[in-house]
Order: C-alpha cells, then structure tokens, then sequence
C-alpha cells in the first residue's frame, strides 16, 4: 500500500478511540461522554468508543477510518502503552501512515484502575484525551532504525541458571561468556545433597552439566571474575570483566591437586568456604571434588608465600618465606605463579543473561533462634552439606560436639513472612525442610520436629512429596517458634529448648531438642544494588531484580537485551529455575537470530548549528552516547547508542538538544491540554 | 516585509526622515547610556532620524505624542520593565503610534532586574522600604500616595503594580534588543537594521542564537566532564583569567545565555550572568542553566549534594537574574492580588 504522507499544510484530522477494555475502563469511566466531549476538541474529525480496540475489529476500525476518513493522526485511550502501543502503532502503519503519528493515552492503569469516583474519573480521561489532542498535531514522520547485532551473550552468574541458559545457548552455536565471581560454577545447588521432590541427588544432576560447560567449545568460562563495567546498549555491548588472581595459570593446571598433598600445612587448617566454616582446607585448595573448573586456587591471606593482609589496593606482595613444596609437587607443569595479578578482559556480546541467584538470609538477624550463640543451632544449608557424601564429615549427621542428634527441631519460615525481616515467602523452605526432615530421618533415625506457619506444597508431585514425608512419621506442628534457649535439664551436650505455640492444639511446647535445623528464607544478592546500577537494571522494593512485566515479559528487563534467570528475580526452586533460564535464553536467541535490532526512534539529537560546545551533556549520558566533535566545537549524539531518557535534552542550558517523539512542542501542547478546562 | 503584516514601507525615505521614539520604564537608566555609548556613530543617526521622544536627553511632552497620529512613529525603543500604571499608560500608547515596538534592553526584554521583585507582594515591599529598610527613619509610616490634596488642587501619582512585567506581556513586541545594557554594537545592528528595512521575522532578538560559549574566548578550557564539588560566588575567589568560570566552580550563566556580547563580562574576568536572555528555543532560562548545573553536581548523595549547592545562597538572583518576570514561574504564586491583580 502507497504510504500516506500528510503534506505540510494539509489540516490536522484526529482519529480519536476509547477503549472500553471490557468493564476495565468503562465501569469507572462514561466512556461515551469522553468521546462526545473530544469530538468538540480541536482537529477531530471521528471520535470513537469500543469495546475492545485492541481485538482485530478495533484495529479494522482505526485503518478504516484513516481511509474513509483521511486521517493523518491517530489517539487511542486505552490500557499502558506497554501494553499496546505497538499493536496500535502496527494497525496505524498497516493503513498506510506512519506509525509515529499513533499516541496512546493510559486510561486504565492510570484512570480507571486507582479511581472510584466515576465522575471524576471520566473528567480525567477527558483531560488526558485533550492532553493527546493538543499533542499530536505536533507529531512528525519518524523512522525505525535497524542495527545490527552481534551474537555473543554474557551470563552474569554460574549456578544452575547460568549454567542452563549457557548450554542452551552454546548447544544452538552461540559463543557464550559465563563469569561467576566464585572460583567454581554449581552455586548454591551444587551444596545440596538431595533435591525435592524426587529426591535425587542434586550433584548426580547438576555435575554432568557443569562438566559440560567447562568442555563446551562454544563457552568461555571466567570463574573467580566479575563484571566490572558495562557500556552500549542491546546488541552491542561492552563489557570489562575482572579475573582475579588465582595464583595458578588456569591452562596450565591440570587438576591433578598434587600440590595441595605437596603444601607445607600437613593438615588442612582454615575454614572451609564451599563446606560453610564446617570443614577445613589448606592455603591451595579445590573448591570441591567436582569443581569446574578443576583447578585449584591459592588463598593469598593464609598462604605463606604471601605478606598477611591485603595491600591498600587489593592486591597481596609475595613474601617468597615458604618452601614452596607446592611448587615442586607442580613440577614441569608450572601452573603456580605467586606473581598473578588481576587481569582484565574487554568483550563485546550483543545480550546478557543475568543469573546472579540470592543470598541464604542470616539467622544471626532473629537472634531468638539462637544461630551462631548456640553450637546445636544449624541453617539448612549446613545441614545440606553435613548430609551431603562430599560434606565435611562425609555424610554423618554429627554435631559440632561429634555426637548425633536424636531430636531434631525443623524452623520454617526463618526470615521469611515475618515483619521484622522479609515479608516474602521463600517458596523453598516448606518442601526442603520436608527434604531435610526425611534425609535427617534416614541417616539418624532421629525424631524430628517441624514448626511451620502454614505449610505451602504447591506445584507438580509437590503435595505427593508432602504426604510421603509426613507419613514417614514427623512431628508436623502448626505454629511460630518464639525462642530457642539452653535446656536447664542439660550438662554439657548442647542441647537445646524450642518453645513454640501449637497453633491447632492452642499449647505452648517446649521441647528439648539436640539440633535445631533453621530453614532459612531466600534474599536478593548482596551484590544486587551493585549489579543494578552496572546494568542498568530496576530492582523491587524487596531487591530482586525486576521484570518487565511479570505475564508478558516475565524474563525480560526494562533494558532491552539483558533477560533474567533464576533467583534474581525472585525465590524460586530449581525446577522453575532451569525453565526460566531456558526462557531467558530463547529470548536472548529471538534477538540474535533476527540479526538486528529494531530502533524505537524516540532518540536525541543536536541542532549542531546552534549547540554551543558547552558540554554540559557529555557527562550526562547514562549510554556514553554523547562525545565532544573537536573540529567543530560541537556535541554529537551518536544515535545508536541513545536510548531516549531525555537526561540530555533537559540538561541542555540552550535547548539545543531535541528529542524525537519528546519535543517542546509536544510536551507543552500536551501540558495546555491536560490543564485545559473540562465538562464538570 | 517579513512578519509585520505591513504591506507598505513605513516611511518613504525620500520624504522625510523615519521619526522613532526612545522611552524608558521601570530601568536604571543603563539602556540610555548605551545610546550615547554609541559615541560619534550617534551623530549618523541622528542625522538620519527624527527624535520624536527622548525624555532623557530632550523636551518633549507626552500630549506631543498624543497628538500625533497613529503608526506615525516608525519605531520605539522602549527600555525598562512594566510595573506602575504610568509606564503601561505610556507602553499602550507608544505601540499605538509605533509601526515597530521594540523591547531594548533586559527589562524590557525579561523583566530584567526589577523583575526580581516578582518574589515578594508589593506591600511586603512597601513595607520594606519605606519602613524596615536598615537606612530607613519613618516613624509616622508615611507611604506615597497616588492621590493627595495639595493647595487645593489634588495632583495623581502613578500607582506600583504588584507584579513586574515584560514590555511583551503589555502590549504586542516586535523586536528584541537584549543586553543589560545592550552593546553599542547590537544596537548599532539594531538601528541599522531598522533603517536599511532589513528586518529579521517578527518577534526575533536581534542577536545569535546560540549560546555565549560559542564566542567565549575559554571556551576550550572547560573540560568534558566538570563535575561540581564546590561553588564559589565572583568575590570568593581570585579567578584565573584563562579558565572556564564553571570549570572554576563560579556559575557562568554563558551556557544558557544568547551570545552577541562578545564575552564582554568574561573578558573582564567576570563570569556571565546571563543578561541576553535565553536563545529562541528555551522557554526558561533559569530553569534551563539549573538543569544543566545541577545535573553535573559530583555528589551523588543528599548530604554532598546539599553542600555542594550552599555555595549558590541565591539561586533565584542567580539564575534568573533578568528572566524571572519572563520566566515559567513568573512570580511567587501566594501573592495577595491586592492594588493591581496583574
């Protein structure tokens, strides 16, 4: 179809609908008296109310009307143009004119929705509808820029979620960077010894997996390195990636661990990370058997070839007082290298996949719980790794006292639906504490005891797991644990007394316990705040990294070509996990397979004849879009990389920045029509 | 003829010389001066024209003017803002006379100066200087009047209106000349302009449209990125002659400011304060130069931020120096619309 292109002086005519959305708008807001008012406004020539403009017959209707009507601006009153505005705009340029002229007006989210009065409400979508119509007539023709993308993607995170979307997009021949901060991939699921509800072992699961991704030839694994900065915009990213120093040469370290039997510590003396503090390792030391990569690291604070203590700067200053037996036990392979320093890697990838994962909360916050004051007193994921084969005690559930526990008290909810500290659900802990109960039952044969608030077994084969575990024979009692103290009756065992109130039986309980295991809920990342910022990412109010919308663009952000995976997001298990990192890496591939990026054209630009060189703006620009063109003396805006903020085009001391689909005109116009006064 | 709607020439040069008019307002009396900076090139326009009215250099009487017909003047020069009912009186009948009502100057142009008084009611400012004044004696409150009886007869003062404005926000503008003064150069151009009938479109400022730091001779020292950690008014600080006042922590209002000065403040090591007013396509300088400052303040956090900005103690004097009448705020808006509602 020939385009229409409005000429220059031809007369505004407005196109103007109201959507009923159902009962969504029209219950709150007398849509025909909108569209009777609006037909008296300026430039309107057919003023409209719908049903459903958004269905195939309201968007027939608008083509039709620009035909029969020969109309050259388009208004739509409806839901948030996250929604629709892109259906609308589509419907517009599929009869004919350009897609730009279409505006749309919010009269759901931000009328009709957070509104009850229904007269009042109707007087404001007729104010925002007036607001449009001024707007409009100010409108131009714009283009749809197309720029290339380039294919490779970033994963933030190597837990399970990083790990399946790397694979899923290694498998269909990306090039994939995955960066994990710690020194191996596996995350928290690679502590776990068993996963509910099938009880399988989370290892036997998630190892042949990690394993994969350190061969896959299509993955670039960085462990022990973070994201440092992160420029551009999607498909064309800039990312500097830090490597810390693992004081080994990663090509040259064949895992055989040699040096770790070879060091000069006979025995293994500090705390043990991956094993949480319950386990010991030595100064060089694999993360766990399975690690990927299996490579060994050296710690720098303990290692006696180093100065204790960091330098100001981060680093650490070879002391060379060791025998350094480590690195006779290296022999010819010369994988050891004290002088290793941090080493930066500059990358370009067109899309990001975040798969930061979450922190366990800290049950030093509820003190009455008693975590790190009495020794019985475990989180879960200690526990995990007391059960866990590999664990530091290979599988015993001993206590700290190398004895084992014959009572077992279980905590739900620990930081989780509580006021005081997090007032979300973890979604987790009802089904491990089930896990642990069982595992606990099975290695001790120990009675346990599990305290929840309400118990929550939603998903597939989720309730099944709940009847099988509480037909094992648990205590399964429905009530708040208040404290936790020291049984008076007890020498010297560490045992303990838990006192809850049984909310179905309206008793209080005290019962002695050995070990109280706290299922702790799920946070966002400590470094999330961070990340937000490096990315360029929006967090809720709780941390998590947000959505762009949570039905219809569950794994995408509000920056375009950074897709989320995992806990990040949000607690979630590691069914749910693993699917949405699947998603987020479909989205990722939706992008790259196209081969380019569609350019929403509501960019900035200079009027080079009148921008002044002040460079007040060159600072400004959240995308680096903006540099100082010597030769001439003036600002460039370099269009690809702006992304529409607008910081610029407010910042400007002499209005020599414009903003496409965001000019003075527009706003001002927009500004007169909202204030105008309208039918009481 | 561009803009004006005129299909005629407004005078015939053959005929007789273009008579035009300067008048003054509420202003210091800097516009005048400008006429006379004009030194010996002010002999060829006088030569060149007829002074209808010139109050502060010749004898002319307003019932002269009020008798003349209408648009015999080909243009006014008008300097000074609008604040007493006189300057209105005079505002409305020399844009009747005139083909060419031109705003010269600041005050004329943005409310200028005086404008500033657009922060306080007029009786808070009565109050102040006729009463609290620090150099003021006036036990018995004594007020001007704007009608009192004298020997029998009862002589009409002008009354102050309660908000200054813009010559514009009187009567219809067709040309600006800004400054405060404005330059013997621009109103060189001005007048020359006016005479060779090469008028720009109406309601146009008779001076670049870009802002000042395109003709500042610091222009390129200012760095890329100047982010503030302190500001310092003029007389805090010994400023080094050769770099970019805002890389020096003094607010420069250059930036948002129309060139067409020459740098003439800069240049003598003072930075600008914004007098030419902001280019065509702002509607609110103030606005405007403090988006720009505050957005490239380096702290990121309150606290910081909140030191950062003590060093700016009058942000209103400061950015909106000559534009505050002109500007989007306009006045302070809990003014009582006591005396004169404008």
């Amino acid at each position: 179809m020939k385009p229409i292109v409005p000429k220059k002086h031809e007369p505004v005519r407005i196109g103007y609908y109201i959507c009923h959305c159902g009962t969504n708008i029209a219950a709150m807001v007398d849509v025909e008296a909108v569209a009777k008012y609006v037909a008296t406004l300026p430039n309107v020539a057919v003023s409209r109310h719908y049903k459903y403009m958004c269905s195939d017959p309201g968007q027939e209707l608008i083509q039709q009307d620009i035909r029969e009507h020969r109309l050259n601006r388009i208004v739509v009153e409806a839901c948030s143009p996250l929604l629709h505005e892109h259906t609308f705009r589509k419907a517009t340029e599929a009869a004919g004119l350009n897609p730009f002229y279409c505006q749309m007006v919010n009269t759901r989210e931000h009328n009709s929705w957070v509104h009850t009065d229904r007269a009042e409400a109707t007087r404001k979508a007729m104010a925002l509808a007036h607001a449009a119509i001024e707007r409009v007539p100010h409108h131009k023709s714009l283009e749809v820029k197309k720029v290339p993308i380039n294919p490779d993607v970033l994963i933030v995170g190597g837990g399970i979620a990083g790990i399946h979307a790397a694979l899923t997009l290694a498998n269909a021949g990306k090039m994939v960077y995955l960066v994990e901060r710690e020194p191996t991939i596996g995350g928290h699921m690679a502590k776990f010894d068993k996963t509910y509800p099938t009880l399988d072992c989370a290892m036997c699961v998630l190892s042949p997996k990690m394993a994969a991704v350190g061969s896959h030839p299509n993955i670039h694994l960085w462990t022990y390195s973070e994201v440092a900065k992160v420029d551009g915009y999607v498909g064309n990213f800039q990312v500097t990636v830090r490597r810390k120093p693992r004081y080994i040469v990663e090509d040259l370290c064949t895992g055989c661990q040699e040096c770790v039997a070879a060091c000069v510590f006979k025995e293994p003396k500090f705390p043990d990370e991956f094993n949480l503090g319950l386990g010991k390792r030595k100064p060089v030391f694999l993360p766990f058997a399975q690690a990927i990569p299996p490579i060994v690291m050296i710690d720098p604070e303990v290692c006696l070839n180093f100065k204790r203590g960091k330098n100001p700067d981060g680093t650490h200053t070879v002391s060379d007082k060791c025998k350094k037996t480590c690195v006779q036990a290296c022999g010819d392979r010369k994988a050891i290298d004290f002088k290793q320093t941090e080493e930066t890697k500059n990358i370009t990838v067109g899309t990001i996949v975040m798969a930061t994962g979450f922190k366990i909360f800290d049950a030093r916050r509820t003190p009455f719980f008693g975590y790190g004051i009495y020794p019985n007193v475990y989180n879960a994921l200690e526990v995990e790794r007391l059960i866990n084969a590999s664990g530091p005690t290979e599988g015993e559930i001993v206590l700290r006292n190398g004895q084992r526990p014959k009572k077992v008290a279980i905590v739900h909810c620990v930081g989780s639906r509580d006021e005081n500290t997090n007032r979300w659900c973890s979604r987790v802990c009802c089904l491990y504490s089930l896990k642990l109960a069982h595992l606990i039952k099975e290695h001790t044969d120990a009675e346990v005891y599990n305290f929840y608030i309400d118990m929550r077994t939603p998903g597939k084969g989720m309730e099944e797991f709940y009847n099988r575990v509480a037909e094992e024979g648990m205590h399964l009692i429905r009530g708040k644990v208040a404290d936790v103290y020291p049984d008076p009756n007890d020498g010297a065992t560490g045992r303990v007394v838990v006192q809850a109130e049984d909310t179905l039986t309206n008793k209080i309980l005290k019962i002695p316990v050995d070990m109280v295991v706290l299922s702790v809920g799920l946070e966002p990342h400590p470094e999330a705040d961070n990340l937000r910022r490096l990315f360029n990412l929006s967090c809720s109010s709780e941390g998590w990294f947000l959505e762009r919308h949570v039905k219809l663009a569950p794994v995408s952000t509000f920056t375009d070509g950074i897709f989320l995976a995992g806990c990040c997001q949000g607690p979630k298990d590691i069914p749910d996990s693993v699917a949405q990192a699947g998603a987020a890496a479909a989205e990722a591939m939706a992008l790259i397979d196209k081969g380019h990026i569609e350019q929403e054209p509501n960019t900035a630009y200079i009027l080079a004849d009148e921008c002044s060189g002040c460079k007040s703006c060159i600072p400004l620009c959240p995308y680096s879009a903006i540099s100082f063109d010597e030769s001439r003396q003036k600002a460039i805006i370099n269009e690809a990389l702006c992304k529409g903020c607008g910081t610029c085009v407010a910042a400007c001391p002499s209005g020599s920045i414009v903003q496409n689909l965001f000019e003075d005109d527009e706003i001002f116009s927009e500004i007169e029509g909202l204030l105008a006064p309208v039918p009481a | 003829m561009p803009g004006t709607g005129l299909n005629l020439k407004p005078w015939n040069p053959l005929m007789s010389k273009p008579k035009v008019a300067f008048y003054w307002c509420a202003s210091c009396g800097g516009c005048e001066e400008t006429i006379v900076d004009l030194a010996e090139d002010i002999l060829g326009v006088v030569e060149k024209v007829d002074i209808v009215l010139w109050p502060v250099a010749m004898d002319f009487k307003y019932k002269d003017i009020q008798a003349m017909p209408d648009k015999s003047i080909v243009a006014t020069l008008l300097n000074g803002a609008i604040r007493t009912t006189e300057q209105e009186e005079m505002a409305h009948l020399l844009r009747r006379k005139s083909v060419y009502m031109i705003a010269y100057g600041a005050c004329a142009h943005l409310g200028g100066i005086p404008g500033l008084a657009n922060q306080f009611s007029r009786e808070h400012m009565l109050q102040f200087v006729y009463e609290q004044g620090p150099t003021m004696v006036n036990e018995r409150k004594t007020r001007p009047q704007v009608k009192f009886a004298d020997h029998g007869r009862e002589p009409v003062l002008p009354e102050l209106h309660n908000v200054v404005r813009s010559l514009d926000q009187v009567v219809d503008v067709d040309y600006y000349v800004p400054g405060c003064p404005p330059t013997p150069q621009i109103t060189k151009q001005a007048i020359t302009a006016l005479l060779e009938n090469r008028l720009p479109p109406k309601g146009s400022v008779i001076a670049p449209d870009i802002a000042l730091c395109d003709e500042c001779p610091r222009k390129a020292s200012k760095p890329p990125n100047v982010a503030f950690t302190e500001f310092f008014r003029p007389h805090q600080k010994l400023a080094d002659p050769n770099k970019c006042f805002l890389a020096q922590g003094i607010v420069c209002m250059g930036p948002a400011t129309r060139s067409g000065c020459g740098a003439a403040c800069i240049r003598g090591n003072m930075p600008c304060t914004g007098c030419f007013g902001p280019t065509s396509r702002v509607r609110d300088q103030g606005a405007k130069i403090l988006s720009s400052l505050a957005s490239n303040v380096a702290a990121k956090d309150e606290d910081g931020i909140r030191k950062t900005l003590a060093g700016i103690p009058d942000p209103v004097g400061t950015f909106y120096r000559y534009g505050l009448a002109k500007s989007i705020l306009r006045r302070k808006v809990n003014l009582p619309p006591t005396g004169n509602d404008h």
